[in-house]
């Protein structure tokens, strides 16, 4: 049994968190080797063959490789899969891209969203928007799977580097090119990789009222987040969306204000630690899965809260 | 240009979902199914782009049991053209996998050739987010998956896609396959006179067989189960109390 693992990539800079998380979800599964492409991608393979249980880091570089472009990457994996009995990747929108078309390509099914390994064949992912959990065994000759980065303990890095290859990259199909990115710059933690959260919904009533959320996600070092309801109204940016349709978090601790607690975002988030709940509204469903809830008003409560910690 | 959108009969994204008691799947007995949301916004999308000229012709394709009938139905109100059923289960928990979907889809386009197809980016029941990327491999076309916006012109499609970091902006040789993303539009409402005339549209009836299909499932669901429930924990009186809580009883401060 070998996995070969898609390494988080992007320009040049390897997402640790990520990378590494998912190297501990695929350990079970076999020997691991971290394949890192891109148009530069030998100081991101530097890095991964850091990551503990790496047996082997595929560095590939080629300008068609660049951006991730879907096309591009599969076909380099496709060209790699003979070797190997599992192809992984954490479960991020750029692998959600990639690796259902690696599986096509192999006449497989993808497994997508894996939030357990029972065993080398079988798997559990989360359905419905996470109110079921589904537990799923291939018959598959190669499994294709990404793997949710909350639901797995990023492996320690140490100081044993596993040895590091070059590999050929097949030539480009040449269907698709790179046009821009629109990153937004921020200071602030990565959302899926936060130790802490503060999201705002539909009661923060504006983006402008979103200020407050960002303060006090600033005094407490954490990532903003924000429910589908209030990207939708325009308070906030979508890849700040927490929820079935947005990003999955499990941070130590998770903030909700003015979040009624829609299935839809309790999906991106149950799995964190200690989850706060702020909202005017007694009955709002998110305090039945709050550890701690606040009945009242966020506009007291919130530039209160940001004062006093 | 033909539009083709593929849609899917799930689940009403309002329903609340039960797991049924032996662990063998979720209830959809007398459960009131619509079409995924995230493929109304990709059955908008094209006809927005018939109603902008771009696109000459919208067809709306559905694969599972006969009631999809009921969602082509509902594309055809929305505007669509006309609509290919392909009958490929009688239970209605059987549920056709993203790779057997993605083979009848591409058997259906070497028929109708289209010049793009707009999919849904994910069906909001088996959650698997695949069946554009794996079609789009089988044809060996381009993909452009988590679409917010679409510009067709001069053979390419300039897509502009929702990714983890923010927003990137690619362009892919057409024929291409897009996914919808939850901002791409607002998907209009049917109105009455519309449902009246998608009565008289064209919908035609096909099998796997007719494609020579095998729409067998290669991932065996071994169970289903509730998922783990969080227990409500405490209602605080004050933000003091809330800070000494977290402090003191849990620790993250």
């Amino acid at each position: 049994m070998a996995v070969l693992l898609l390494g988080e990539v992007t320009d040049g800079k390897l997402n640790l968190d990520a990378t590494s998380k998912a190297v501990a979800g695929a350990q079970t599964l076999g020997e691991v080797t971290v394949l890192c492409a891109g148009a530069s991608a030998a100081d991101a393979a530097g890095e991964a063959a850091k990551i503990e249980g790496v047996a082997k880091v595929l560095c590939a570089e080629d300008a068609s490789l660049g951006h991730r472009l879907a096309e591009a990457t599969a076909a380099l994996i496709v060209s790699l899969a003979g070797d190997y009995s599992h192809v992984v990747a954490p479960a991020t929108t750029d692998a959600k891209n990639i690796l259902p078309r690696v599986a096509a390509l192999l006449d497989v099914m993808v497994i997508s969203d894996v939030s357990g390994v029972v065993d080398a064949d079988t798997f559990e992912r989360p359905v419905y928007a996470g109110n079921a959990i589904q537990t799923v065994k291939s018959a598959d000759p190669v499994k294709v799977l990404t793997l949710r980065t909350a639901s797995f303990e990023a492996a320690a890095t140490g100081n044993d580097a596993a040895p590091v290859e070059t590999v050929a990259v097949p030539e480009a199909p040449g269907l698709s090119e790179w046009v821009e990115d629109h990153v937004a710059a921020s200071d602030r933690p990565e959302l899926t990789s936060a130790k802490r959260v503060v999201s705002g919904g539909r009661g923060v009533g504006s983006d402008e009222n979103f200020a407050l959320i960002e303060k006090l996600a600033d005094k407490l070092g954490a990532a903003v987040g924000a429910s589908r309801a209030a990207v939708d109204s325009g308070y906030a940016p979508n890849d700040w969306q927490v929820g079935q349709t947005g990003k999955v978090v499990a941070p130590e601790l998770y903030i909700a204000v003015g979040i009624s607690g829609a299935i839809q975002h309790l999906a991106g988030m149950k799995d964190s630690k200690i989850i706060v709940a702020i909202n005017k509204d007694e009955e709002a469903p998110i305090f039945q899965i709050a550890d701690y809830g606040l009945a009242a008003d966020l506009f007291t409560a919130v530039p209160e809260l940001t004062e006093k910690l | 240009m033909k539009v083709l959108v593929p849609v899917k009969r799930v689940i009403d994204y309002n329903v609340k979902v039960r797991v049924k008691a032996d662990g063998s799947g979720v209830d959809l007995a007398n459960v009131k199914m619509s079409m995924n949301p995230f493929d109304e916004i990709a059955v908008e999308e094209a006809i927005r782009l018939r109603e902008a000229g771009t696109a000459s012709e919208v067809v709306v394709v559905s694969i599972g049991v006969k009631q999809a009938q009921e969602t082509l139905r509902t594309g055809l109100a929305m505007g669509a053209d006309r609509a290919i059923l392909i009958v490929a289960a009688e239970d209605v928990h059987q549920d056709i996998e993203p790779l057997a979907v993605a083979k009848l889809l591409t058997a259906v386009i070497a028929e109708e050739e289209p010049g793009l197809v707009i999919c849904g980016k994910q069906a909001i029941d088996n959650d698997m987010n695949a069946t554009g990327q794996m079609l789009a491999a089988l044809l060996g076309w381009p993909q452009a998956t988590f679409a917010s916006k679409l510009e067709l012109g001069d053979g390419r499609a300039t897509v502009t896609r929702e990714v983890d970091g923010g927003l990137q902006t690619i362009a892919v040789k057409l024929p291409a396959i897009v996914t919808a993303d939850l901002r791409l539009n607002e998907p209009r409402y049917a109105s009455l006179p519309n449902i009246m005339k998608a009565k008289k549209k064209p919908l035609v009836e096909k099998t796997p067989a007719d494609y020579g299909v095998d729409v067998t499932p290669r991932l065996e669901i071994v169970k289903t189960a509730e998922p783990e429930g969080r227990k409500a924990g405490v209602m605080v009186a004050s933000v003091d109390e809330l800070v000494a809580k977290l402090k003191d009883e849990a620790g993250v401060l």
